[in-house]
């Protein structure tokens, strides 16, 4: 339910909506910016652009680079386990490849361990499928139509993340992008098909061509529950409510298992492997910035903090993606996701006074800069708290696309605003950015590896695919081409690889002890593993 | 001031704001979750909830990260439910009637009684996309059971000990890979790059300087 002030300026919305819809149909849509207007708009508002809000590092492999405050608190903190805690001798668990985190890519990456052979296991610290996978709405980006090509599909990815992007990761994302949509449409994911079998096909902010394929607005959901059930299918061992809270090593200094917490006993467990895989996934609950998140309960870096620990440097640490629609009212759902699905079929991004202030689908870095600098200008709506948005004229897509389809293309989003009074295809709706994806992450090759050897990484944890700023649909897309490819090379890799003979933590000791030399004292323990919500009114 | 109300967390009572979810009450509460929290988006099904509001006779059911507290609401999580899950060969199964027979044989049990519609915390209608499946329309039951999180909460009101998240998530599969119609052009361009008709184009483009790929940048064409 709307507020009074609210529904008056909803009035201006739909005073100039007939204009701006003819307009549309007419096929003028507000202009889109010029390169100098983009790096205008960043450099002024967009977050990562804020200079007191980073730290340099002081210690690690990516000594003195800048990262977020809250990433530096974490990776320059004490570990929950050091050498002579624990019996390294005492193994629970012992594999060929063990796999840490139990979304998208760690899924991805077990299933194709288990198809080479590998005697593969997943652990997690919630559910399984408990992931930011599971929330992806939009969709997944593949140049598989006859007007686009993955060459074509290569120049949006590297221009939306400002050319900064490793580009042997970006030929492997847009070259295996259709292998991958195939793979997930032949274990049963349900895209979105016209009767004669053509893809449906939408633009995300910054793509050049229609490439976003998508299973409704529960795009992520449909292909975490599909993989999961082939998991499943496999009887590949999942260890829920476990989380991995140090990297364990042979000898030579290769990765070589994990200490494992049961997050409901606190006990320790150790893992013995002879490949490992951080799939742990993003950061949103790190709340970067005081700003809310679209993440999942367990976003918190995990993966980034034990490698670095293990000596893995971190590529791009330091760019974060705000999606530019986050929910900004009701309270309720504040910092939840409004897919970019909902701009792609036609909803534009309007003012307090009714003006359509941009191109709706601008990259996410640009578009969310974008709504930062028109609620700064004055232009934005109050929503509680002090808070400010702008409305995202949802009714249009009807209006464009005929009705019904609102109901049809994004249910979740229909549902998710139902539940507290709002009809989005009879009102707009209000957004700000919200903290949504760590583009940085750890550096990997071209076979998935860190620079620690035997140590691969897949998915949201991995940096460098999408430079300082990710597209809409190639998240999905990343998880699936990097976690297959991990789950391969790992499997490959244990192959070659003896058991270790014995296992150390002496890395951890060797990093406290840097952190010592450093003069690094600090209460903070790492990995966080969970944020704490306890006493607050809101999150 | 927010207005509070009281809610009752498995029975002990707590006041909370009134504009909270039920999630958010918990932790305003002190609970530290680990259980019963996935998402906080509707999307995971990890928060199933029960609940029922004091002087009423009704149990009801929720998403708790989607359901705001009211005022004398007794509340049960439900962070886990024993389903059953039957594993089988995605490449080997026919998609067919015979394959729900033999793995969910249980749904012909279905006594009817729409306890399952009436719990779901996504609103769909459950029955019905059972009543499919025993008929083996495949396609249907895949297409009414397509919004479920797997929150599990159908199943545990159900007498007949059916598996509905489960029944639905077979179906949807077996649709997507053996009943949807065919995608030429995935065929094609597949085809295409294994043949390695991609790679000039792709190594072309690798190639050029940043100020070159800027260029082409900028000057994209796109499609309408």
């Amino acid at each position: 339910m709307y507020t009074n002030e609210m529904l008056e300026s909803i009035k201006k919305v739909e005073a100039t909506r007939e204009a701006r819809l003819q307009a549309v149909l007419a096929g003028n849509h507000p202009r889109r910016m010029t390169a100098e207007e983009k790096d205008q708009v960043l450099l002024e508002n967009h977050p990562d652009h804020i200079a007191t809000q980073f730290a340099e590092l002081t210690i690690g492999p990516n000594k003195g680079e800048k990262v977020p405050l809250e990433l530096a608190e974490i990776l320059q903190a004490n570990p929950r386990v050091k050498s002579g805690d624990i019996d390294l001798n005492n193994i629970d668990y012992d594999v060929d490849v063990l796999i840490i985190g139990g979304g998208g890519a760690g899924s991805a990456a077990a299933i194709m361990a288990h198809e080479n052979g590998a005697n593969v296991m997943i652990v997690t610290k919630l559910r399984h499928g408990d992931a930011n996978t599971m929330m992806a709405e939009g969709g997944i980006q593949a140049a598989d139509k006859p007007n686009d090509s993955p060459a074509q599909h290569y120049l949006d990815v590297m221009g939306g993340g400002h050319f900064k992007n490793v580009p042997e990761l970006v030929y492997k994302l847009v070259n295996d992008a259709p292998l991958c949509i195939k793979w997930l449409n032949d274990l049963g994911v349900m895209f979105d098909k016209e009767e004669d079998g053509t893809m449906v096909t939408t633009h995300g902010g910054g793509t050049s061509r229609k490439r976003m394929h998508a299973c409704k607005d529960y795009s992520g959901a449909e292909i975490m529950r599909v993989l999961r059930d082939e998991v499943q299918n496999r009887q590949i061992p999942v260890v829920d409510f476990t989380s991995a809270i140090e990297i364990i090593k042979d000898e030579s200094g290769k990765a070589a298992g994990a200490v494992l917490m049961n997050m409901e006993t606190k006990e320790l467990l150790v893992a013995r492997a002879k490949t490992v895989v951080i799939a742990t996934g993003g950061a949103g609950r790190m709340h970067y910035q005081g700003f809310p998140t679209s993440n999942h309960y367990g976003a918190t870096a995990d993966g980034l903090v034990l490698a670095y620990r293990a000596g893995a440097p971190l590529l791009y640490a330091h760019t974060l993606q705000y999606h530019p629609t986050g929910a900004a009212y009701p309270s309720q759902i504040f910092g939840a996701l409004v897919t970019e699905k909902v701009r792609s079929i036609g909803a534009q991004l309007i003012n307090a006074d009714g003006e359509a202030f941009m191109y709706p689908l601008e990259t996410r870095d640009v578009c969310a800069s974008s709504v930062i600098r028109e609620c700064r200008r004055g232009n934005g709506v109050d929503t509680f708290d002090g808070g400010q948005g702008v409305w995202l004229d949802s009714p249009m897509i009807d209006m464009i696309h005929g009705e019904g389809t609102i109901e049809k293309r994004i249910p979740a989003m229909l549902r998710m605003y139902l539940k507290y009074g709002i009809d989005m295809r009879k009102q707009p709706i209000l957004i700000y950015p919200t903290l949504h994806y760590q583009n940085g992450g750890i550096k990997i090759g071209k076979n998935g590896m860190s620079d620690v050897e035997n140590l691969f990484v897949a998915g949201e944890a991995v940096g460098g695919i999408h430079g300082e700023n990710r597209l809409m649909g190639n998240s999905l897309l990343d998880i699936i081409v990097f976690g297959r490819n991990a789950g391969i090379n790992a499997a490959e890799t244990a192959k070659n690889t003896q058991v270790a003979e014995k296992l150390t933590l002496s890395h951890v000791d060797d990093f406290v002890k840097e952190m010592e030399a450093a003069g690094i004292q600090t209460d903070v323990v790492s990995p966080k593993l969970l944020p704490n919500y306890t006493k607050q009114k809101s999150i | 001031m927010e207005k509070m109300v009281n809610i009752y967390l498995y029975g002990k009572k707590y006041e909370v704001p009134s504009n909270l979810t039920i999630i958010n009450a918990m932790e305003y509460a002190g609970y530290q979750l680990v259980r019963g929290v996935g998402c906080r988006c509707g999307f995971c099904g990890a928060c199933a909830t029960i609940y029922r509001i004091k002087g009423q006779q009704e149990l009801k059911t929720c998403l708790a990260c989607q359901t705001k507290v009211e005022d004398n609401m007794y509340i049960a999580t439900l962070p886990f439910f024993p389903l059953v899950k039957q594993p089988y060969d995605i490449q080997k199964v026919k998609p067919s009637e015979q394959i729900m027979m033999q793995l969910y044989p249980e749904i012909y049990a279905c006594i009817g009684c729409n306890a399952c519609t009436k719990s779901c915390t996504q609103e769909l209608n459950v029955m019905q996309y059972i009543a499919y499946a025993q008929r083996g329309d495949l396609e249907k039951c895949a297409e009414e059971s397509f919004d479920c999180v797997m929150c599990g909460v159908c199943s545990s009101r159900c007498p007949a000990g059916i598996t509905h998240p489960q029944v639905g998530l077979l179906a949807r599969r077996l649709n997507g890979k053996y009943l949807a119609p065919e995608t030429q052009h995935l065929l094609d361009r597949v085809a295409e790059i294994e043949a390695g008709d991609c790679e000039a184009a792709l190594q072309d483009i690798m190639q050029k300087t940043a100020e070159e790929l800027k260029e082409m940048y900028n000057n994209r064409d796109f499609e309408k």
